[in-house]
């Protein structure tokens, strides 16, 4: 008698990249935000929604807020779906890294020419 | 023994919310690194289990701490240490403009504030979506390697970010601390 066994198949992984993916974006932006504010001081004064804390206050909020839209737009596009998730995780990586990069005050003032 | 009311909240905010957010991100990577799963090598593991409780709350705390810490250095510790100093003020209760009003300490603002201010908020993002990945996609986790390898990078990318924060908010908590405000009485002084 033939032994019939059930395999079962690789889950979706969609979700999960809408959340890696996402993460990167939002530290991505984080830094950008950072230099942009450091470097435009009316962008600076737009940013400052809470005085006490100043342009930071904007800069968070803002970036903040940009990663849960991307991350639920993501998560509903991408839901059920199975990437390739070498290609995703590798554009996380870099987005997050440019972010980390971009909260280094150094290269923030290099890329502002001071 | 006294300690002021500006003190308290930022020894919490440091030591409480910011040392055990560090502690715990250290003790999700262990977790991250333990490569001893059996549902790892297990094909019928893609039918996951939910995470074991424990991880559960452990890893909802790791996030609220990472929360809290940023939260509460930007809206309550961080006004305190930019506040503006009135003409002929004592500027050891403005802790920025100490720091700026000699060359040898104002790099303890122009770096160590400016660059703690911003990488901070990368640590509770990327560990909020750690804990997410760890406990609400628990199939895919066991499925996909490149997911585990993925999240642990992220992981390692929170943990340090919070240790340049936490690191510069020590060193320039020392050169120019946060203080003032009601004084509280912790212990009967000694005679």
């Amino acid at each position: 008698m033939t032994e019939i066994k059930l395999v079962p198949q690789n889950p979706a992984n969609g979700s999960v990249a809408a959340a890696v993916l996402s993460c990167g974006v939002g530290c991505f932006l984080l830094g950008v935000l950072a230099v942009a504010a450091d470097g435009s001081k009316r962008l600076s004064a737009t940013l400052n929604i809470y005085h006490p804390t100043g342009p930071l206050s904007g800069v968070v909020t803002v970036a903040i807020a940009l990663w849960l839209l991307c991350w639920t737009v993501l998560a509903a596009r991408w839901r059920n779906k199975t990437l390739a998730f070498g290609k995703v995780s590798a554009l996380a990586f870099l987005f997050l890294a440019l972010g980390l990069l971009l909260t280094f005050p150094p290269f923030g003032d290099l890329l502002l020419g001071r | 023994m006294e300690i002021t009311l500006r003190e308290l909240v930022t020894s919490i905010h440091g030591m409480l919310f910011g040392g055990f957010f560090l502690l715990a991100l250290f003790g999700a990577l262990v977790l991250l690194l333990d490569r001893g799963n059996p549902d790892w090598s297990n094909p019928d593991a893609a039918f996951a289990r939910p995470a074991p409780r424990w991880q559960t709350i452990y890893l909802i705390a790791m996030v609220a701490l990472g929360w809290a810490a940023v939260l509460s250095g930007a809206t309550i510790i961080y006004p305190w240490y930019r506040a503006i100093a009135p003409l002929g003020a004592n500027l050891a209760l403005y802790p920025q403009r100490l720091l700026m009003s000699h060359p040898t300490t104002a790099g303890w603002h122009n770096f160590g504030m400016e660059w703690k201010e911003h990488v901070a908020w990368i640590a509770p993002m990327a560990g909020t979506m750690v804990a997410w990945v760890m406990l609400r996609h628990r199939a895919a986790w066991n499925a996909y390697r490149s997911v585990r390898t993925t999240v642990l990078g992220f992981a390692a990318a929170a943990f340090l970010a919070a240790a340049i924060a936490g690191g510069w908010g020590a060193m320039i908590n020392k050169k120019a601390p946060v203080q003032g405000g009601q004084s509280y009485q912790l212990m009967g002084s000694a005679k």
